[in-house]
Formats: structure tokens, C-alpha cells, sequence
């Protein structure tokens, strides 16, 4: 192929005048659109059907298997009841925290586009630092982190209170939701620290702004993901 | 930086065409994309504490709304759908209707979702 004539950020020409790269990322996020589908009517159907705890919203006595609190037990005193095992206030944190995680993708992303821009005479220290994709890109897989870090606490705090993906059907469809969730997560920040790698070895460009739109989709796609997830997990009851 | 449109080059141009390079949000929208975010999930987890609104009619589908107004957000603005080629829209939003019709389906498939009373 005459490739060797294109312009170094150019590509051989496509039938849609697109990059195949790019469709291929949007065809794969729809397809994942599916797979998350599938999880979360899996989900929403075993939801209430369970018939032991713990449950995600409910007190729950192991003693009597009813859901509410043991006989001589109220929320003032608590000797068997097992409590509801969501954590808001957690998870709600974790939330904010990957929704900031995909502020912070694009303004990598901007970054990078704008790098062979000249600064303005004596930039302040915000243009400089809104100009940074090295910080940004960390930044990123930072929140990314943090929020599997959540996710490794809410998971042990949820074995120790004695829900396992084999405790029930809200335990088993959970675990595989939110599991298969923190996988992609996972993968997105290897694939962020991949780009910082880069980053730091040779530089990114504007010739290289469409592999981190890319991977900018990528995150913000497993950030929408999410959105879904903490309303129809978390908050809906 | 963001706020000015980049210089309309022949490389830039020919990038445009090929899908990598688009107009995008400046740093004040993404700014007030992302405040806008925290305070849809702000109300979201106040409601949630809200016994009496919790209890009512409305709770579930104000909760799907706004989750579905930060879903439409996100994707519009962070992954720039809104701006960017029909072909990458149709290849996102083809799939998540089909998406979305399996979840209802399945729902109603297995009495989760009914219509009318039982009989």
C-alpha cells in the first residue's frame, strides 16, 4: 500500500471516509452497551427474590429468615439482624469520584489536541496546568484507581457481613454486575497508564489525539455505564 | 486554551474527514457539564434519604430520569456524540435501543414490568 505517501497522521482512504479505528471503538461500545443489557436485566429480574439474606435494602434475621429485624431486636439494639448491605454514602463517593475521572479524560484529551499551540506570553499557572495531558492522563487512572479501590472495600465489607456471590440470587447477580463493571474499569486504567507511558517516553501530539480519543471513549463509556448501574443497584429499592 | 476554535489547517482538514478531529466543548462547558453532573447525583442520593418521597409514585421514575438525563450528558458532551459523525451516532444508539428493548422485554417477560391488573 502507498501509505508511505499520507501524511504522517493521515490513514490509507475508507469507504465511509472515517477512520476504522474509531467506528471500530463505537461498534465495540455498542456492542458492550448489550452486554451490560444483559447483566442488568439479570439483575432487575432476580431483584425480591431471594430467600435469605442479606438483603441490599432490608434488615434481615438469620435466626427467623425475615426480612426485618430478629424477635427483641430494634435499631437500637442488634444481636443477630444482619443490616442492609448497600452502603450509600460509599458508593455514592466512588460515584462522584469516576464521574470526576471523566472530567478529567477530557481535558487530556484537549490537551493533547492543543499541545502544538503556542501558550499565551506568560501563561498562569491554570493554562499550564490545563495544558498538562501528563496530569491529566494521571489524574485519570488516579480516580480509576481509587474508584476499584472502593469497589475492593465495598466487596470485602460485603463478604465480611456475610454476602458472597454464593450467599443468594441479589448476591450472585450483584457480584457478576458489578464485578464484570470494575473489570472494564480495570482495564481502562491500564490502558490510561499505557498512554502515560507514552506520554512520558516520547511526548503525545495532535498526531496522536484520535489513540486518546480512543481510549477516552473507552472511559467515559464504562463512567455511563455506571450512571446506570448506581441508580438501578443503588438507589432504586 | 479550549476556548479558541483550532486553526483551520489542510492538515486539520484533512483529519476532520477522517473522524479525528472535531469541535469540541471548551474547558467552561466541560466545567459546567461535570458541576452539572455532581448536583443531578447530589439529588439523587438526597432522595434516596427521603422516606416520604421514597414511599411515593414518583420516586423510581424521577430516579430513571435523571440518571437517564446524566447518561444522555456524559455521552453527548464527554464523548462528544453530539458533534461528532451521524455513523458513530446510528453505531451507538442502534445498539442501545436494542439494549434497552431487551431489558423491557425481559422485565415483562418475567412479570417484573405488567400492564393492567392480573387477571
Amino acid at each position: 500500500m502507498a501509505t508511505a505517501a499520507l501524511p504522517h497522521s493521515a490513514h490509507p482512504a475508507t469507504t465511509t471516509g472515517l477512520d476504522h479505528r474509531k467506528v471500530a471503538i463505537w461498534a465495540f461500545i455498542g456492542s458492550e452497551c448489550m452486554l451490560f443489557a444483559s447483566l442488568i436485566s439479570t439483575y432487575l429480574i432476580y431483584k425480591g427474590r431471594s430467600v435469605t439474606g442479606p438483603f441490599p435494602h432490608e434488615w434481615y434475621c438469620p435466626d427467623t429468615h425475615v426480612p426485618t429485624f430478629c424477635p427483641g431486636e430494634s435499631a437500637g439494639h442488634i444481636v443477630h439482624s444482619m443490616k442492609p448491605i448497600l452502603n450509600i454514602p460509599v458508593t455514592s463517593q466512588s460515584t462522584f469520584v469516576l464521574l470526576m475521572s471523566s472530567l478529567a479524560m477530557v481535558l487530556a484529551l484537549a490537551a493533547v489536541e492543543n499541545k502544538d499551540k503556542p501558550l499565551p506570553p506568560n501563561p498562569g499557572l491554570g493554562t499550564r496546568i490545563l495544558s498538562s495531558s501528563k496530569l491529566w492522563l494521571l489524574m485519570t487512572a488516579a480516580m480509576g484507581t481509587t474508584f476499584l479501590g472502593y469497589q475492593a472495600f465495598e466487596f470485602t465489607s460485603f463478604v465480611h457481613e456475610g454476602l458472597t456471590i454464593r450467599s443468594n440470587l441479589f448476591g450472585s447477580s450483584f457480584f457478576t454486575l458489578t464485578g464484570f463493571h470494575g473489570a472494564h474499569v480495570t482495564a481502562g486504567v491500564l490502558w490510561l497508564l499505557t498512554l502515560l507511558a507514552i506520554d512520558v517516553k516520547r511526548g503525545l501530539g495532535p498526531k496522536d489525539a484520535l489513540i486518546v480519543d480512543i481510549s477516552a471513549l473507552y472511559w467515559h463509556f464504562v463512567d455511563v455505564v455506571w450512571i446506570a448501574i448506581f441508580t438501578l443497584v443503588y438507589l432504586i429499592r | 486554551m479550549a476556548d479558541h476554535p483550532p486553526p483551520e489547517t489542510t492538515e486539520h482538514a484533512d483529519l476532520t474527514a477522517m473522524g479525528e478531529v472535531h469541535e469540541h466543548p471548551t474547558w467552561k462547558q466541560y466545567k459546567w457539564v461535570a458541576l452539572i453532573l455532581t448536583l443531578i447525583t447530589v439529588f439523587e442520593v438526597w432522595a434516596y434519604y427521603v422516606p416520604a418521597f421514597v414511599a411515593s409514585r414518583g420516586f423510581v421514575p424521577t430516579l430513571l430520569i435523571m440518571s437517564a438525563v446524566k447518561f444522555a450528558i456524559v455521552v453527548m458532551f464527554y464523548m462528544h456524540l453530539r458533534y461528532d459523525h451521524r455513523l458513530f451516532r446510528a453505531l451507538f444508539t442502534g445498539p442501545l435501543i436494542i439494549a434497552m428493548a431487551t431489558i423491557i422485554s425481559l422485565l415483562f417477560l418475567f412479570a417484573k414490568l405488567t400492564i393492567g391488573a392480573h387477571g
